[in-house]
């Protein structure tokens, strides 16, 4: 049997970012990861012969400055050109926002619609950064706070205050409310209404009208790119190379990183981990291991159902985490063409949803294991930024498809090629003529995320980024902060607080954590 | 989805008759001379036939037969049976051998004891856990990840308790061959007509003494063989009243009496570590994770356990039940959660649960503050208490093999 100091299980970004920051430390670290590839859902593959495309993820838009600084990551993949958001509308040009959600202007909407939406992007951005004090750092322990915390507190209460008794009152107001409302009391445009529904919906089983859903809004705009709240970026060579950047800090750090190595057993004595077992059945020996994966994995599959007691596995069985957005790739003989949109504004992000009801009707039938015949999506065209993944002439395209339940009562057998004629029937509509570009495709339901990425539900943030599971509720309170019941077990993934996105946060907070000196 | 109303009643039948019934119900309805039923866990089970200090004496002197049926009875079986009992409780089921018995208890996640009971190894492979509150949800729970089975068998299994220096001449009256060679917590079966009465050397009175299992089918013409059985041997129907004597002399706690189980607590204080109620003797720190093992070993390592259960010997005859305990007759120390008279120790005795250092080292000066109610007075009497060992009566028939004869 070997062994090592620490054992990072999924090489995932987060599971590479903890890794390296653990080697800086000191550590012997061996990062193993099931999978052929390294980087999770930050990755390239061939989907199709010839066409490569972004694997799951197709944009950054949380990067963490302090990660990318901390691994180096190089600048060409930790930052890029800014990209607009389109948003397509039926007999409409569409809504186009530059810079960083519209910093750089919003053109398509009227003067005063403009501005109608950066007072309320303003606003909404000061109440995010109140939460975003919450998460860059580990959450509290009830009953066990520390001066620090009081503090930070204090600093999140006296920093809403220093705006005046209105934005104060505005937050509290807010803070809960469902988006489809604030966007309608804001703004007049369905389409800038759509796109603030999409975004603050996209990736959990919310609706722009569903109680507390502008979380999901803050939460996208806590991420950042180039500086600016709101900002996204495509990295130079693909969201490959930001994995395989992330994988080269950690070699670079003296981390071993070993594919194909997935790990079936967590091995503990006396209470407290003891190594890991892998699927060969080969052992390896270490007293620290972080768990990269979602904490379902961690807990239901990989450790001894003796080692949790019994309300902890009741409450990790409880963890809400069905996946609702699909992936389509598409191998195209040639760039299609949005009615309505600029050749540049191609390689921008772009969004199918004419209004927040749009996004509602969307959702609904997904409540009930459904999809919509008329779904929403943002599309990506990785090929525009970098040519090598497609054939000379030729063009690949992403879509992030809302809402497609993880557990369709039709079966996805049945619904998959239903759901893939209504995902293109739109495509169809806003670029008209892309159906018969089509030389190859590639459609991933949250089923086939689950089993191509080791990800159970599929689900984006590796659970519910929703109220109930925020904070020291994630992913339950008895392991929030990365420790857990078992001693020298740590968590470290998206379904780690703060949550999901390439943001790289859960793995440098865990890592932070663990380097602390916390050695239950 | 509508219904009318008939078809409505008709899926309700369970209105009409709130109250269930034991299989031995006709008998105990039959020798009650007045009957003082209670609840007990949805069935209807007898406080006292009539007579409760004849049901003592019974319990004490000869043979008393209590209905045991109401008990929460689940079986567990399949290949990880062992694996996931040892998980569940806190005593270490590996040493409990086929056809053995052990009195154990069970915690959550933060060392809370959620109740106790008595596990039955019938088998390899092979359960039944007994005991006071529903536990199926909570064992199902426990279960996820175990390839076990878990069966109520509360409503098909009947039980009955028959205890006293008699017990073991009536089975043998029964023609339980070799029944006298059973050891404590020991368990043998007999076949009674087409089916079998599994017994054990249990019991709930720290006496000799026996329960039999059958199949509620069973229950009738098992009850008739043993009354007639023993007939000349001072056999006795008894209820909830004569038992609660033996088992306070006993010194066994109840759950939701003596302490309160994590399952029925509401204020996060109330609920207590098994080194709180006097169950630490059951906790096997060697044995693998257990619900409950890291809370428990890091209070005891922390020194943490706030209350601990005492048997006390209060100064006069009068029942102490729910007194106050005071140190100095001043500063509240804790309270009295059991207390009689004992007939045959003859001794005031109770169990107490204090507020540590009360009862672990500050054990002098401690007071029982009893109200007695007096021809429509209280009397409030202050009375110096002292801390005993327990049990407060110790019969060497409980272990003795073979039990004498009579
Ligand atoms: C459809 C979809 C689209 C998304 N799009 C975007 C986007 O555009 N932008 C964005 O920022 N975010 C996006 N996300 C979210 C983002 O992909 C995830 O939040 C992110 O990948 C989480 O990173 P992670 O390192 O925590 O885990 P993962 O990326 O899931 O990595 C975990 C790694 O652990 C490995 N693993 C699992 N089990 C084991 C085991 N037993 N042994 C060894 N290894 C194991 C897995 O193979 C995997 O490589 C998207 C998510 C989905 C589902």
């Amino acid at each position: 049997m070997t062994s090592c100091d620490a054992i990072v299980i999924g090489a995932g970004h987060n599971g590479l970012t903890a890794a390296t920051l653990l080697a800086e430390a000191g550590r012997k670290v061996l990062a193993l990861e099931a999978s052929d590839f390294v980087g999770g859902g930050a990755r390239t593959a061939e989907f199709a012969p010839g066409y490569r495309s972004s694997g799951l993820a197709h944009i950054v838009n949380r990067l963490d400055p302090d990660v990318a600084r901390l691994l180096r990551l190089p600048a060409e993949v930790a930052s890029g050109e800014l990209l607009p958001t389109v948003v397509l509308s039926e007999g409409r040009e569409p809504a186009v926002l530059r810079g960083a959600y519209g910093s750089a202007g919003i053109e398509g909407v009227t003067e005063a619609e403009a501005r109608a939406f950066q007072s309320l992007k303003a606003k909404l951005l000061f109440q995010a950064s109140i939460l975003k004090r919450f998460l860059k750092r580990r959450p509290p322990e009830i009953g066990k706070m520390s001066g620090t915390d009081i503090k930070d507190f204090g600093l999140a209460g006296m920093s809403l205050i220093s705006r005046g008794k209105e934005e104060a009152r505005d937050f509290l107001r807010m803070v809960l409310m469902n988006v489809a409302d604030v966007a309608e009391e804001y703004l007049a445009d369905e389409r800038l209404k759509a796109l603030l529904a999409f975004d603050a919906t996209l990736g959990v089983h919310l609706g722009p009208r569903s109680p507390t859903s502008l979380l999901g809004l803050y939460y996208r705009l806590t991420g950042e790119a180039g500086g600016l709240a709101g900002g996204q970026f495509i990295p130079k060579g693909g969201m490959g190379a930001l994995g395989a950047a992330f994988a080269d800090s950690a070699k670079r750090a003296g981390v071993t990183i070993r594919t194909n190595a997935s790990v079936r057993r967590l091995l503990t004595a006396n209470g407290k981990i003891a190594g890991i077992e892998l699927l060969n059945g080969e052992t390896i020996a270490g007293d620290l291991v972080v768990a990269a994966i979602h904490p379902k994995s961690v807990f239901l599959d990989l450790a001894d159902p003796a080692d949790i007691d019994t309300v902890f596995k009741k409450q990790i069985r409880n963890v809400r985490s069905e996946g609702n957005v699909a992936k389509l790739d598409l191998a195209l003989s040639a760039l299609p063409r949005f009615t309505g949109v600029s050749e540049r504004d191609h390689r921008g992000r772009i969004v199918i949803a004419r209004s927040a009801r749009h996004v509602d009707e969307a959702f609904n039938p997904a409540k009930y294991g459904e999809f919509s015949p008329d779904p929403v999506m943002e599309i990506t065209l990785p090929s525009l930024a970098d040519p090598s993944l497609a054939p000379a002439g030729g063009a690949v395209l992403s879509a992030l498809i809302q809402y497609a339940p993880y557990r369709l009562k039709m079966g996805w057998e049945t619904g998959k090629p239903l759901f893939e004629q209504a995902v293109m029937a739109v495509l169809e509509r806003h670029a008209p003529g892309i159906g018969a570009l089509v030389v190859g495709k590639d459609l991933q339901t949250p089923r086939d995320i689950e089993a191509r990425y080791n990800m159970p539900g599929g689900h984006w943030h590796h659970g519910e980024l929703q109220v109930d599971q925020l904070l020291v509720n994630r992913p339950t309170d008895l392991a929030s902060g990365y420790s857990t019941p078992i001693g020298g077990l740590y968590l470290a993934s998206a379904g780690a607080h703060p949550g999901g996105g390439l943001s790289g946060l859960p793995g440098l907070l865990a890592a932070r954590h663990i380097l602390s000196g916390d050695r239950r | 989805m509508t219904m009318n109303a008939s078809v409505l009643k008709a899926l309700q039948t369970h209105i009409d008759q709130p109250i269930a019934e034991t299989p031995f119900e006709p008998r105990f309805d039959a020798l009650s001379r007045y009957p003082d039923w209670y609840v007990w866990a949805g069935y209807k089970a007898a406080h006292s036939l009539g007579d409760v200090e004849a049901e003592y004496t019974a319990l004490r002197n000869a043979a008393g037969v209590f209905d045991v049926t109401p008990m929460n009875k689940y079986r567990i079986t399949g290949a990880d049976a062992e694996r996931f009992l040892n998980y569940l409780t806190v005593r270490d089921v590996r040493k409990l051998a086929v056809d053995r018995v052990h009195y154990t208890c069970w915690c959550n996640d933060f060392g809370h004891v959620i109740d106790d009971g008595t596990l039955f190894r019938l088998g390899a492979d092979d359960f039944r856990l007994c005991c006071q509150d529903k536990q199926y949800d909570w064992l199902t729970d426990a279960a996820f990840g175990f390839e076990v089975a878990i069966e109520e068998e509360t409503h098909h299994v009947a039980g009955l308790a028959l205890q006293g220096p008699t017990s073991c001449r009536i089975l043998k009256n029964m023609g339980f061959i070799g029944v006298e060679q059973l050891k404590p917590f020991q368990i043998a079966r007999y076949s009674l007509g087409e089916g079998t009465v599994t017994v054990s050397r249990t019991g709930f009175t720290g006496d000799l003494g026996y329960e039999l299992w059958v199949e509620n089918g069973l229950a009738l013409p098992l009850w008739d063989q043993l009354f007639e059985a023993g007939a000349l041997h001072g056999i006795r129907a008894v209820g909830y009243q004569a038992l609660n004597q033996c088992r306070i002399e006993a010194a066994f706690i109840v759950p939701n009496a003596d302490f309160m189980t994590a399952s029925h607590v509401l204020r996060p204080d109330r609920a207590r570590l098994p080194d709180e109620i006097g169950l630490d003797w059951l906790v096997d720190p060697d044995k693998p994770n257990f619900n409950g093992k890291r809370a428990i070993l890091s209070a005891q390592a922390k020194g943490t356990a706030k209350h601990v259960l005492v048997g006390l010997e209060i100064e006069g005859n009068v029942p102490a039940e729910g007194a106050i305990i005071y140190h100095r007759q001043k500063r509240e120390a804790g309270i009295v959660t059991a207390g009689i008279w004992s007939p045959t120790a003859k001794r005031n005795i109770a169990l107490a649960s204090l507020d540590r250092p009360f009862g672990t080292t500050v054990t002098e000066d401690l007071w029982a503050e009893i109200y007695a109610l007096c021809e429509g007075r209280y009397h409030k009497l202050m009375k110096r208490v002292k801390i005993v060992p327990r049990p407060f009566l110790k019969l060497d028939r409980r272990t003795t093999t073979p039990p004498a004869d009579f």
